[in-house]
């Protein structure tokens, strides 16, 4: 297809994006008006009906969970593809020691501010992370939110040192156990409530006491799953990409040296 | 108020343009962490903090990250063959 074909072909279906979009835009009510009374009825139910004072997070994990467990589900089919797509193959050899650096190109190591900074932050985001995780039901976060900073945990640690103090500190075998607990365990807790004679993810915990860290049902535990789940895949991806793009060689490929 | 988030909504246009006509795909990557800050301020503005944390991780470091071990990886691939 040469450029002309390309540039007529974008612009027909460019005129036809903007026409659909002006139709559709017309319609739209105003910035900020919000029409339908599902949303306001939800903000002024959530705390009476689940004792939790964020209702993103009641939407997420108790009102809509079916819906979440579908999206996790989504994340661990998609972390397990990368997982097959970037596993060891047959004729793939480790490199030792594995080299994040170009052969004949010489980098200077992470310099001592780069690395007392990045370590003192590490516990600092670990707190932050499991606070995100278990506060979600209180203030914004949740799982997922908590999930994603907790996994950034390992990746300061490679800034600040190299690919063994990473891999001194992640475990493929662990984090692939943590991810299958996480998402077995949401899917496990809504089968909980079949057992208990309600419907598919009802809460049937004791809702606690609005404002408690323990209060919402299985709004906690929900979420606390979904933060090991997210967590643990995310840390996982990051092994298997370190580990296809640091170690693994395919023969004759590192025959550059200086 | 509503300057604020007009100026951030133009801030997103500006910023998601230049990610999408760099040719240079690891130019590109520094263009999508910076669009990722800009997409979380915007999520802050707009009152959703819960989007902004993930935005946050998720659009400045783990996806530029991914997209730049890709990069590695076919760089060293084509070297080998060469």
């Amino acid at each position: 297809m040469n450029r002309f074909t390309r540039t007529f072909l974008f612009l027909i279906s460019g005129c036809g994006l903007l026409v659909f979009y002006i139709w559709g835009a017309r319609n739209l009510p105003g910035f900020g008006n919000y029409p339908g009374p599902y949303g306001n009825m939800i903000n002024t139910l959530t705390v009476y009906e689940r004792h939790v004072t964020d209702t993103i997070t009641a939407v997420n994990f108790d009102y809509r969970g079916f819906d979440t467990l579908g999206e996790e589900f989504i994340l661990f089919a998609s972390v397990m593809g990368a997982n097959l797509l970037l596993r060891k193959q047959e004729d793939d050899q480790e490199q030792d020691p594995p080299v994040d650096r170009e052969r004949s190109r010489m980098v200077p190591s992470s310099s001592d501010a780069v690395r007392v900074t990045g370590l003192a932050m590490v516990i600092p985001i670990v707190s932050f992370g499991i606070y995100t995780v278990t506060h979600g039901q209180l203030t914004p976060g949740g799982g997922f939110q908590g999930g994603v900073i907790l996994a950034t945990v390992p990746l300061i640690v490679y800034l600040c040192g190299d690919y063994e103090n990473f891999k001194r500190i992640t475990s493929h075998v662990l984090t692939e156990v943590a991810e299958a607990v996480g998402a077995g365990g949401f899917a496990l807790t809504g089968v909980a409530s079949c057992v208990f004679g309600m419907k598919f993810l009802q809460n049937f915990l004791p809702l606690g006491q609005t404002g408690d860290v323990f209060s919402g049902g299985t709004i906690p535990l929900i979420s606390a799953l979904t933060g090991l789940e997210v967590a643990a895949g995310f840390v996982l991806l990051m092994i298997s990409f370190f580990r296809q793009t640091l170690v693994f060689r395919k023969p004759g490929e590192e025959t550059r040296r200086p | 108020m509503i300057v604020m988030q007009v100026a951030i909504l133009i801030f997103v246009g500006i910023a998601g343009t230049a990610v999408v006509f760099t040719r240079n795909p690891l130019k590109q990557v520094i263009g999508l962490t910076f669009f990722g800050l800009v997409m979380t301020l915007m999520f802050f503005i707009f009152q959703a903090p819960d989007v902004a944390f993930s935005q946050v991780v998720v659009g400045a470091v783990l996806l530029p990250l991914m997209v730049l071990l890709a990069l590695i990886k076919i760089k060293t691939k084509e070297e080998g063959q060469r």
